[in-house]
């Protein structure tokens, strides 16, 4: 298969992430379509990686998998937090920030 | 074979996308994102990066999905409701993310890259296996090694202070929340001043 087909395909699923950030509303489903995002963005590192024949992409995609996890990490740990506070579990009610 | 292989990794991938942004159910949207990371580990086998199929499957698949699985049952995955605060924002969505994927793929096309329609050089056996990365890890990025683990134990710490039990604090938001959230979702429990209940 030719580096092309991985690289469509990882912006096709770098699409999909984004939209889905746009159209959810609750916050665990929005970390899910990041980590989509993050996930495409490892696919491309590792196909231009193939592409040039060398192994350097393949550590920086161990890296963004090492970014990923705290992403995680935090954004589980706020989640819980919201939720003790007994606050609606919804990114278009807890909007007190802005401006 | 390898063309198979990629269509049905390719399919897997996609499917699971689609999956994790569709379902109403955030415990099924967990369910579909783990079948979306086992087809990406198969597609970076063909890309002939074993170690990280493997870390793909081990530490996501295993380990980070578990803490969503978690989460999930802990916060309950109830329904969204269908007020939109915007108007035609599910309409105006997928047509946002239709031109993100038309603008991607005109860079991707438009881009000098000469090599991007081969199948990329001959590699040498070992290539993308766990010595030959943990060798490029431990040389070449040893700063970045580094970072990434003080990165992770910052991580860890980070959750523990905000997932962690704090009475007092809870006191307090457990009393200010009546006014603040004034659609209690049904099958919650009501608000008390006291905090949670264990």
């Amino acid at each position: 298969m030719s580096i092309e087909w991985y690289i469509v395909l990882s912006s096709l699923l770098f699409a999909t992430g984004a939209m889905g950030i746009l159209i959810r509303r609750s916050p665990v489903v929005i970390l899910l379509c990041l980590e989509l995002m993050l996930n495409a963005g490892n696919l491309a590192l590792i196909a231009f990686s193939r592409m040039v024949g060398n192994q350097e992409g393949q550590v920086f995609a161990l890296v963004v998998m090492v970014v990923a996890a705290c992403e995680v990490v935090v954004g589980l740990g706020l989640i819980v937090a919201i939720f003790r506070r007994r606050l609606p579990l919804d990114v278009d009610e807890l909007r007190e920030l802005r401006g | 074979m390898e063309e198979v292989l990629f269509f049905l990794g390719a399919i897997g991938a996609l499917g699971g996308a689609v999956g994790v942004i569709a379902m109403r159910n955030p415990l099924y949207s967990v369910l579909a994102l783990i079948v979306h990371l086992f087809s990406l580990a198969v597609l970076f086998l063909l890309l002939s990066s074993a170690f990280l199929a493997a870390a793909q499957v081990v530490v996501y698949a295993g380990a980070v999905m578990v803490l969503y699985v978690f989460v999930v049952a802990y916060v309950g995955g109830d329904q969204e409701s269908a007020w939109e605060p915007i108007p035609g924002q599910r309409l105006l969505a997928p047509l946002l993310g239709i031109a993100l994927f038309v603008e991607l793929a005109i860079a991707v096309l438009g881009s000098s890259l000469l090599t991007l329609g081969t199948e990329g050089p001959e590699v040498r056996p070992g290539f993308g296996d766990p010595a030959a990365i943990g060798e490029l890890l431990l040389e070449r990025f040893l700063v970045a090694f580094e970072a990434s683990s003080i990165l992770l134990l910052l991580a860890a710490v980070g959750a523990v202070v905000l997932a962690g039990r704090r009475r007092a604090v809870e006191g307090v938001a457990g009393s200010s929340s009546e006014h603040s959230a004034p659609k209690a979702r049904s099958g919650e429990v009501p608000a008390t001043p006291t905090g949670d209940p264990a």
